[in-house]
């Protein structure tokens, strides 16, 4: 919401500085986003009159103009616009003057004539016409800027005398005399050689005395570039462009900013929801006034009106003219409506478009001017449409019917629903209730019956129908919030005061106000007690009637209040005590710590057990990594899963971003592929990378997900292989000491290398999978190295977490160290070996250790030689030789029978 | 013989001087002390001595022994010295080699805020809750007082998983509030740090994942004043003592009065800059007292009980703390970024 500091000084006076202003609403409730001086960029540029003008010496095109900016002496500024005449009131940037876009001005001499300064254009303020219609510009041609395309064929000869035909009825002219009508209309004296004549109500600005035009004899009329049919580059000076007369109320040397009105600080606010009065200039003066405690001057509108005239068939009264009905109550709590005959279209005052500007808002013609400017005043959306257009003079309000178009004022056809509510006639639908008008009824140059639409809208209708139809704009934005529906009759005065303050047209006695609700006003009690314990503060029981009063609030002997109808957000004490603290001051209220029962506080074995394993991940160096849960539901075809694997089967979100992010993950493994593909592109050597994230499998409770955590691992390059992760998940077991924690072959899992991707548990508990993703997986993530993961289920580590750490006495006594190396078939595993000498292995056993892996010579092709060292020890005794041998014997006989390993 | 005895002692002495290492000596020994030796020789010729003669000259030769063997020890310790010292430069280190990598894994930026909140929230007796972002959103909105109608339950601004809008992808932290008031004995201090999603396109400031950190108390007698002393110590814990705050007005549906907290721009110390955008205020978080019907619907009784909540957004807190400019680098996890925490 954009304030005008000067629109706000109509209510009330602040003379606080912009800083000061912004930190005192801020805190009061009312953030202040930023304030924007409309004037900041301009300086040094003032308003001149132009004395005298003549032709540059040395130039064809430009003019030397003797200019008063009030300084006494005129200064003399050389310009290369064409449409200023002695007289005229004009901006003058002055010598060492700046203009918006960060453009400096300085003196500085034109083809060897000084200018000292320059004089701007419309554009050269920032601003544009719509800012001031008045200052459109058209030009003649003048012969004697004509270039012609061709030089060879020129169109008008170079040397062109009065007299000369041009085309047709056109002959050339010269200006001998200019005369100033005013109101923008010359008579210009003109010599055609065969005859002179003047040429009068002209309006073309850029003929000045010597000028040579091309005047057409029987329309008497002086051509313009297009009654020529020629093009613009033939005259290249003859622009409907130059400088900016002014005719405004003005004096030499008075500061442009003054004059155009870009002396205001527009202050933009971010108003939260739940206050739509503050959406208008009068909410907003309302917090001020509390905010400074300065009075509000608030403005009935008064409204003379015309009666009806029974003589008269143009001066009907407003009940023959008009009906309204509302076909669905519920839906427009309030319509009420006035109109306006014998309209008048035309531009609005400066004053008004200034004020329309400051905000943000394009001026248009007066009428639709009106009820923008009632809009920001009032937070009332306002609505003017032709009456001409209204069919059998009766307005109803109802709902859309399925598929029925209108045409909005912004051109585009809409299809509406049955959910949608418009504005219409006995026939068809002339708007959108609360969002845009109907191009069908649209204000236009010959409208001269008015009806001004002033209604309060259901907030969520308005809003659903405007998100449906994807036009948000700034009236549905304020009906979606829920207004007032005591607003909508001062509005609408407001409006036909405004159209009798500018001689707009003729305000129609009466008002039609369809009222479909009744109005409750909310009385609350004042419980000075309670707020203060809520607040923990000490504010007395005055101040509080003070703050409630100066919002609005009226106050009652019995000690309640009555909000104040634009008030719909204060329901009960909280926010009672909301309004009261804003105004004490959030910053007083005392800083204080909890008192009352202590309680406990801290990490549970299940969060204990997450900081620990991201801190061993990080131990064997890997890093942490934060994914989307979201994925694209092609990632299941790229991590190589069966059409028919039921983990395929995930949430979907209905309305995504987009295809990436539709569904919720059922694994981590994409994620984790598509950050170690990233790094891999990113060029990065190496990664080793960790998650610890959630999953979202179907079937929770309430039609949830189970949302469990999983331990991705994932890293590529600097040494890493299957036996470098394996090692890392072992560590990470041993450090959380799971038992009986077993690796076997696992070739199914499709995202894996089935030759090199193992199974995981610990006892009967499945942990995970670890393993080189396959490479065909790592194709589809375009990466042509090896690319190793383990997934460990969060839940499982939990499970398998062992008990906690007791100390075993250290041995006492010596252990007897033997190295065995067998021979068997390439299938047999070395966990198979393994497993099969602990289990022949006696109590004496305490170790059994892989440390070497032969094949080739001496060992028969298909087979391998496998070397384990063996450490026995006895508690409470140094063993014997004959012991160890025996312990020794029985390891090999067990894997020649069991695994066909025999010693080698 | 007394003249090959100091002969032998001359020599000896002068030999053994010149030895360069310990196998020289060793050969020296051998020729002057060994059996076979030189001395040995001489004293072989001791029986043709006189009586007289021969304790004179066992005395002679037996102090010609010792100061040979004496001799011996001194260059035989100082050899060793000198290799000792030989070896010690030969096995010089050209230090400034860099070690033997240990690679240490990096904790995520922003998990690294989050344990620091974590820690000082359990520091103040608070648990730490984990809850569904697969939500309901009778939870996510209707039990925070956001009815039907809100503008934040529009499929525009949020995920949803079927076409009644019944569950959805969490918005906020704020239904742990909900879930901690309905299944946990009073009285409760709780944060509830998490994921959350909405419906924003990836800039360098949003993103359709974040994370944000729910805190909530409720008890006998909370009051707005704890919640300032309460945010005003984390605040402190997090960004230094002595930092300064602001609580200003604003609104949220579940909280009244609602508030969010700034704190004084650590750069320009509120003067005004480009990281405060001129304010002098950095936006930290939002807050406010538990709204009465949001406990009223949780089954609190909220003439007896009142509360205060808070929500903070994690990455824009991570950002800050780390002044990294762009959401982005948070999601890209490229090891490059990870090894700079």
């Amino acid at each position: 919401m954009k304030l005008s500091r000067k629109w706000l000084g109509e209510f009330v006076t602040v003379e606080a500085n912009d800083r000061d202003f912004a930190e005192a609403m801020t805190l009061s409730g009312s953030k202040v986003e930023g304030i924007e001086d409309l004037g900041a960029e301009i300086s040094n540029v003032v308003a001149g009159r132009i004395k005298a003008m003549e032709r540059h010496p040395d130039s064809d095109h430009m003019w030397v103009c003797q200019v008063d900016v009030g300084q006494g002496e005129p200064v003399q500024i050389v310009t290369g616009a064409w449409n200023i005449h002695a007289g005229d009131l004009v901006p003058v940037a002055l010598h060492k003057s700046t203009l918006p876009g960060g453009k400096k001005i300085e003196k500085g001499k034109l083809r060897g004539v000084m200018s000292n300064g320059m004089l701007c254009s419309l554009q050269e303020l920032g601003l544009d016409e719509r800012d001031f219609p008045y200052a459109g510009i058209e030009a003649a041609a003048l012969l004697n800027d004509y270039k012609a395309i061709d030089p060879e064929k020129p169109s008008i000869p170079a040397n062109v005398q009065a007299g000369h035909k041009i085309l047709g009825p056109v002959v050339a002219a010269v200006v001998v005399g200019v005369i100033y009508n005013g109101g923008g209309d010359w008579c210009i004296s003109l010599d055609w050689g065969t005859g002179n004549g003047n040429a009068h109500n002209v309006r073309l600005q850029n003929i000045h005395k010597g000028d040579m035009v091309a005047y057409h004899t029987e329309t008497k009329t002086i051509c313009t570039v297009a009654d020529l049919h020629a093009e613009q580059r033939e005259f290249p000076h003859c622009i409907p462009d130059g400088i900016f007369v002014m005719h405004e109320d003005c004096k030499p040397g008075d500061d442009i900013r003054t004059v155009v009105g870009l002396d205001d600080h527009v202050v933009e606010f971010e108003i939260t929801p739940n206050r739509p009065d503050c959406l208008s200039v009068i909410g907003l003066a309302r917090e001020a006034s509390a905010t400074f405690n300065a009075p509000l001057r608030l403005h009935e509108p008064v409204v003379k009106g015309c009666p009806e005239d029974a003589e008269n068939p143009l001066a009907r009264s407003l009940v023959e003219l008009l009906d309204v009905e509302t076909m669905d109550p519920e839906l427009c709590p309030r319509y009420t409506a006035r109109m306006v005959r014998n309209v008048k279209i035309g531009p609005s005052p400066k004053w008004m478009r200034e004020r329309l500007r400051a905000m943000g808002v394009r001026p248009i013609n007066n009428i639709v001017d009106i009820t923008n400017y009632v809009m920001l005043e009032y937070g009332q959306p306002m609505h003017a449409f032709d009456y001409r257009y209204v069919q059998g003079g009766k307005i109803v309000v109802r709902r859309a019917k399925e598929g029925e178009e209108l045409t909005t004022l912004d051109g585009i056809v809409r299809k509406l629903t049955p959910n949608m509510l418009v504005i219409a006639d006995e026939t068809r639908a002339v708007g959108l209730a609360g969002i845009m008008g109907g191009e069908n009824s649209e204000i236009v140059d010959d409208t001269s019956y008015v009806v001004f639409e002033s209604a309060n809208f259901d907030g969520a209708t308005i809003r659903k129908a405007a998100l449906a139809l994807g036009m948000r704009t700034e009236a549905s934005g304020k009906f979606e919030k829920g207004l007032d529906p005591l607003n909508t009759l001062p509005a609408v005065n407001r409006a036909c005061e405004l159209v009798e303050m500018l001689g707009a047209g003729e305000v129609i006695d009466g008002v039609i106000d369809v009222l479909n609700y009744v109005s409750q006003p909310t009385v609350l009690p004042v419980e000075p007690e309670k707020i203060n314990a809520l607040l923990g503060t000490d504010v007395s029981e005055n101040e509080m009637w003070t703050i409630l009063q100066k919002l609005g609030f009226r106050t009652h002997r019995d000690g309640t209040v009555t909000v104040p109808s634009w008030r719909g957000d204060v329901k009960c004490m909280a926010d009672l005590a909301e309004e009261v603290a804003r105004f004490y001051g959030y910053n007083n209220i005392p800083s204080t710590l909890q008192m009352g029962e202590t309680t406990r506080g801290g990490y549970t074995p299940e969060q204990q057990m997450e900081r620990r394993l991201g801190a061993l991940c990080r131990a064997c160096g890997y890093s942490e990594i934060i994914t989307y849960s979201f994925i694209s539901p092609t990632c299941y075809d790229k991590i190589g899963w069966a059409p028919d694997e039921p983990l395929r089967n995930s949430l979907k979100i209905l309305n995504p971003l987009g295809e990436d992010t539709s569904i919720m993950r059922t694994t981590a493994l994409p994620s984790m592929l598509e950050i170690l593909q990233r790094n891999f592109n990113y060029r990065n050597k190496s990664a080793r990378l960790y998650e610890l994230g959630k999953i979202y499998l179907p079937g929770g409770p309430d039609g949830l997900a189970h949302e469990p955590k999983m331990l991705v691992l994932g890293a590529y390059g600097d040494g890493i292989d299957f036996f470098a992760m394996k090692g890392t998940v072992e560590a990470i077991l041993r450090d959380i000491r799971a038992e009986e924690v077993t690796f076997y072959p696992c070739g199914e899992d499709p995202s894996y290398h089935p030759g090199r991707c193992a199974g995981i548990r610990a006892g009967e508990q499945h942990i995970g999978v670890i393993g080189q993703i396959h490479p065909a997986v790592a194709a589809n993530y375009g990466v042509d190295i090896e690319l190793y993961c383990a997934e460990l289920s969060f839940e499982a580590l939990l499970a398998a977490q062992g008990a906690g750490a007791e100390y075993v006495p250290l041995p006492r006594f010596p252990a007897v160290n033997r190295d065995i190396a067998v021979v068997c078939k390439e299938e047999i595993t070395v966990g198979a070996l393994e497993a099969c000498i602990r289990k022949a292995g006696g109590k004496l056993l305490r170790e059994a250790v892989l440390f070497d892996i032969y094949r080739g010579q001496g060992v028969a092709e298909g087979s391998k030689s496998v070397a384990f060292n063996l450490t026995l020890r006895a508690d409470d005794r140094s063993i014997t030789a004959a012991e160890a041998d025996e312990e020794i014997k029985a390891v090999l006989e067990a894997l020649e029978r069991e695994l066909n390993a025999v010693l080698r | 013989m007394k003249e090959q005895l100091a002969k032998i002692r001359a020599e000896a002495l002068a030999s053994f001087q010149e030895a360069k290492a310990a196998a020289d000596l060793d050969t020296l020994r051998v020729r002057y002390l060994g059996k076979k030796g030189e001395l040995t020789a001489v004293l072989k010729q001791m029986g043709k001595l006189s009586a007289e003669e021969r304790p004179v000259m066992g005395q002679l030769a037996n102090d010609v022994r010792a100061a040979l063997e004496n001799a011996l020890e001194d260059c035989s310790r100082r050899l060793e010295a000198a290799a000792l010292e030989l070896r010690l430069k030969a096995e010089t280190l050209d230090v400034t080699i860099p070690g033997k990598a240990v690679s240490l894994g990096h904790q995520h930026p922003m998990y690294i805020a989050l344990d620091e909140i974590k820690d000082i929230f359990i520091g103040m007796g608070f648990e730490v809750l984990d809850g569904p972002e697969v939500e309901l959103a009778v939870y996510n909105f209707d039990k925070l007082n956001a009815e039907e109608g809100h503008p934040s339950r529009d499929w525009s601004d949020t995920f949803y998983f079927d076409n009644e809008s019944r569950v959805m992808l969490r918005s906020q932290t704020s239904p742990m509030q909900v879930r901690a008031m309905e299944t946990r004995s009073l009285p409760i201090r709780v944060i509830a740090p998490g994921r959350v999603y909405r419906k924003d396109e990836v800039d360098a400031t949003h993103s359709p994942m974040f994370h944000q950190v729910e805190g909530l108390v409720i008890d006998k007698g909370v009051t707005m004043a704890d919640l300032k002393g309460t945010l005003n110590t984390v605040v402190e814990q997090l960004y230094g003592k002595g930092t300064k705050t602001r609580f200003r007005p604003h609104h949220f549906p579940f909280t009244e009065p609602s508030c969010e907290m700034d704190m004084q721009c650590h750069k320009c110390g509120g003067a005004g800059c480009s990281t405060c955008k001129g304010e002098g205020w950095i936006e930290l978080l939002g807050a406010g007292m538990v709204h009465p019907r949001v406990l009223e619907m949780a089954g609190i009784d909220s003439e007896v009980y009142s509360g205060w909540a808070f929500g903070l957004g994690l990455e824009r807190t991570a950002l800050k703390r780390f002044k990294i400019a762009d959401l982005r680098l948070i999601f890209e996890n490229d090891v490059r970024f990870l090894e700079q925490f």
